[in-house]
């Protein structure tokens, strides 16, 4: 078991680094990330303009084109997989978003949650002159 | 040419700072006169300051932390005396110079104390318990503790040229903005703490890195120590929090700099925004500094009570679980701001759940000393008044986590002795006992028993004597920061705290008589074995102080406590009387890149304060091409031969057996 463990941390790949394959995989990799990448900005740029779909659900394609954009960027950029060598690399991004829901969700909500409850401030601003 | 710098930033008519900084500055250049005549600057340079060795990057940070707790030691005995004094009168400080010694008392005591000295304890001994010879990013490492040390030089620079923030150790808008700070103060804060800012994150990321990847054999993790967990834990957060504080004063100094409106009172600024965003790094931050404490009492705890940890696994679970909901309770530092009763509910009830896996660590701490052989050597007694201390507290915080009480306490008196009851009685006594633990390791000779117990007992009794009456004139609705007072009834408290500053005050000096007296008598009390507390982690398994590689041989780890079952083993079959196979060691080459970095840094940093334009180009460029120059480098290893290795080695496996041989006779 510790041997297996400490093969796995010998192994484990940090972001960008490369394991095995030749050059041309390399290349085909990034050039495929790039293809995607390219015809996920040119389909949002393209929803934005279009009357083709229905107008109120352009902004949640929007959402869905840029997490798929994340996702493309994580897998064929910075090499982000699901094997064992990546163990660290996935937690390290699922404790990044876990924070990063905290405190921005957090701060939208006491901050929402404020406003209905105070004056705004430019309101006390003026009441005060 | 010199921006807004001119003579009359120097308060020559303030007889004060004058005088303090007049002491400091000539105490700085006594040192330097000395180090540079006694000729020992190229064995510093050499040594200590181009060093990426991680024990001697620690010891400088601890350095700079006992340092600063001077300064800002100083600064509490002025509160506390003004206090004293300042009862229907002035007092002696008058009010802008009271308002930046609690500024400036804050901010060096979080960020320049506490944080350098649980980062330099963490570099010390991280690598050693995990068994490898350095931390994973060498130079870095170094770099870090420099950016660190510049922050601390610009705020003291503040003493002399110029002033210091007056809005409080975090600066509240509208209170820092333009409009109503226009001096330099808050600008010395920013650029001090953005540079140091820095600095941290590097040092975070270096050591989260550190125990994740480098690991000797068989370390596993869950046969790393304590400490490491915590370290772990507590750096995973100054990755998680460290920008959220960085991009906040960022918002700020556009707002100072360029008319932006982040913050101010017009054009759509929002100053809650401030405090929701700076205490979403402030509360992970009061766990940043609690952790590697934490960790540091275990550690001693299982030592000087000659048994392992109680509850390992739920030790490790209670850090992870404290780490994750550090980030869910934020809001407990400004109930008061005008939040709906939901709002306040839930952060009250998440800061009353954080108090669980604390309180398991309580117990675990008490059951690891049930049925033990406890030894009561200094680092042991601050543990036990650490736990006393730090339960009272506890229990205070989670008075205070109660939003209706929240809404009495808020700001008065009683919140100040809550948080100097956990940050003392956890993080510096913790400080204190992982120096007394580890100052054998770093340097090779105990520190002297008796100067150290009396130390602790000042400290314990001084802390008890200056902040249980601040509780008692809380509840009387004293608010903090005053600078003077017309109550009655709160003279007597506030008289007794200042006779507690007093005390903590002996302590401070039991302290530096300890170190003097130490030093002196280093070869009586000189540690020999590499192992004097009988311990039970990996650190104690090289010699004091460790060679540059720490081991000859990485150590094979098979269980818990890897060098106590390392020993049992020793002492079973009687091995370890083989000569281990021997190899070359690749250590990295020294650095000046670090100090240079931090030099033009400093320049950059003074130059944005004043507003001189071309200095901070220069610092930029400076500081950029170093780094250019570091990344250029073509050899950045040295070998030391296996012979070396072995001459060391041997030195020290013979002091070992004399040692042993002589225990058994």
């Amino acid at each position: 078991m510790s041997d297996q463990i400490s093969e796995q941390h010998r192994i484990d790949l940090a972001p960008g680094d490369e394991g095995e394959g030749g050059v041309g995989l390399r290349v085909l990799g990034y050039v495929t990330g790039l293809g995607l990448a390219l015809l996920l900005t040119a389909t949002s740029f393209f929803i934005a303009g279009t009357d083709l779909v229905w107008q109120p659900s352009i902004p949640v394609a929007i959402i869905v084109l840029a997490i798929a954009q994340m996702g493309v960027h994580l897998v064929f950029f910075l090499h982000l997989t699901t094997g064992p060598d990546n163990t660290n690399n996935v937690m390290a991004l699922a404790f990044g978003m876990l924070i990063v829901f905290l405190v921005i969700g957090g701060s939208l909500w006491i901050m929402a949650n404020l406003n209905q409850n105070m004056v705004p401030m430019d309101q006390i601003m003026q009441m005060q002159r | 040419m010199f921006g807004k710098l001119s003579w009359s930033a120097i308060p020559i008519d303030q007889p004060i700072p004058m005088i303090a900084s007049g002491v400091v500055a000539l105490v700085i250049l006594g040192v330097l006169a000395w180090v540079v005549l006694a000729g020992h600057l190229p064995y510093l340079w050499r040594e200590w300051i181009t060093s990426v060795d991680h024990k001697r990057i620690g010891v400088m940070y601890t350095l700079l932390a006992m340092v600063m707790l001077l300064r800002g030691f100083s600064d509490a005995l002025m509160m506390r005396s003004q206090q004293a004094v300042a009862f229907q009168s002035q007092g002696y400080l008058p009010p802008e110079h009271y308002n930046q010694i609690f500024s400036a008392h804050g901010t060096i005591m979080i960020f320049f104390v506490a944080m350098p000295f649980v980062i330099g304890l963490m570099n010390l001994v991280v690598p050693l318990q995990l068994g490898v010879r350095d931390v994973a990013f060498p130079t870095l490492n170094s770099v870090g503790f420099w950016l660190t040390a510049t922050g601390a030089l610009l705020v003291n620079i503040s003493l002399v040229v110029g002033e210091f923030a007056r809005t409080g150790w975090l600066p509240y808008p509208p209170l820092s903005e333009l409009t109503y700070s226009p001096g330099v103060g808050v600008d010395y804060y920013l650029w001090a703490l953005q540079i140091s800012g820095v600095g941290t994150l590097v040092a975070g990321i270096n050591l989260v890195t550190t125990v994740l990847k480098l690991r000797t054999r068989g370390m596993t993790y869950l046969r790393m120590p304590m400490f490491c967990w915590t370290t772990l834990a507590s750096n995973l957060l100054i990755v998680a929090a460290f920008p959220i504080l960085t991009a906040t004063l960022a918002m700020l100094i556009l707002d100072r700099y360029f008319g932006f409106h982040f913050f101010t009172n017009e054009a759509g600024g929002n100053v809650m925004m401030f405090m929701n965003l700076i205490w979403a790094w402030g509360h992970p931050e009061v766990y940043i500094l609690v952790l590697p404490a934490f960790g540091i009492f275990s550690e001693v705890v299982s030592t000087f009570s000659g048994k392992p940890l109680f509850g390992y696994r739920s030790m490790v679970l209670a850090t992870m679980a404290i780490c994750v909901i550090s980030f869910m309770v934020w809001l407990h530092h400004f109930f008061t701001m005008g939040a709906g009763p939901t709002v306040n509910a839930i952060f009250g009830i998440a800061s009353m759940i954080i108090a669980v896996p604390t309180g398991v660590k309580i117990y675990n701490w008490l059951f690891t000393m049930y049925g033990g052989r406890i030894r009561f050597d200094t680092p042991m007694l601050w543990a036990i008044g650490f736990m006393v201390t730090f339960i009272l507290g506890g229990l205070t915080g989670v008075l205070v986590a109660v939003p209706p009480a929240d809404f009495l306490l808020h700001n008065s008196l009683f919140l100040v002795a809550h948080f100097h009851n956990v940050i003392i009685g956890g993080v510096l006594f913790g400080a204190f006992a992982g120096y007394a633990y580890w100052f054998p390791k770093a340097f090779g000779f105990r520190l002297h028993e008796g100067l150290g117990k009396a130390a602790f007992w000042c400290w314990l009794i001084g802390f008890y004597v200056a902040f249980m009456p601040l509780y008692a004139v809380g509840f009387l609705g004293m608010t903090r920061r005053m600078q003077h007072y017309d109550v009655p009834e709160w003279r007597p408290w506030l008289l007794i705290a200042a006779a507690g500053a007093v005390i903590i005050l002996i302590g401070i000096v039991f302290q530096i008589m300890q170190l003097v007296v130490s030093i002196r008598h280093r070869e009586e009390l000189r540690d020999r074995t590499g192992d004097p507390w009988d311990g039970r982690s990996l650190e104690w398994a090289t010699a004091s102080p460790p060679p540059v590689f720490n081991f000859a041989i990485p150590p094979d780890v098979t269980g818990e406590d890897a060098y106590w079952s390392l020993k049992v083993h020793a002492k079973q079959q009687s091995l370890g009387k083989r000569e281990p196979d021997y190899k070359d060691i690749e250590m990295p080459r020294n650095s000046p890149t670090g100090f240079v970095c931090a030099f033009f840094a400093t320049i950059m940093g003074f130059a944005l304060i004043w507003h001189i334009w071309w200095m901070v180009a220069a610092g930029a460029i400076g500081a950029f091409t170093t780094f250019v120059a570091f990344a250029w480098r073509d050899h950045d290893e040295y070998v030391i031969s296996a012979n070396e290795v072995a001459r060391i080695d041997r030195a020290n496996v013979e002091e070992r057996r004399a040692m042993t041989s002589l225990a058994e006779a």
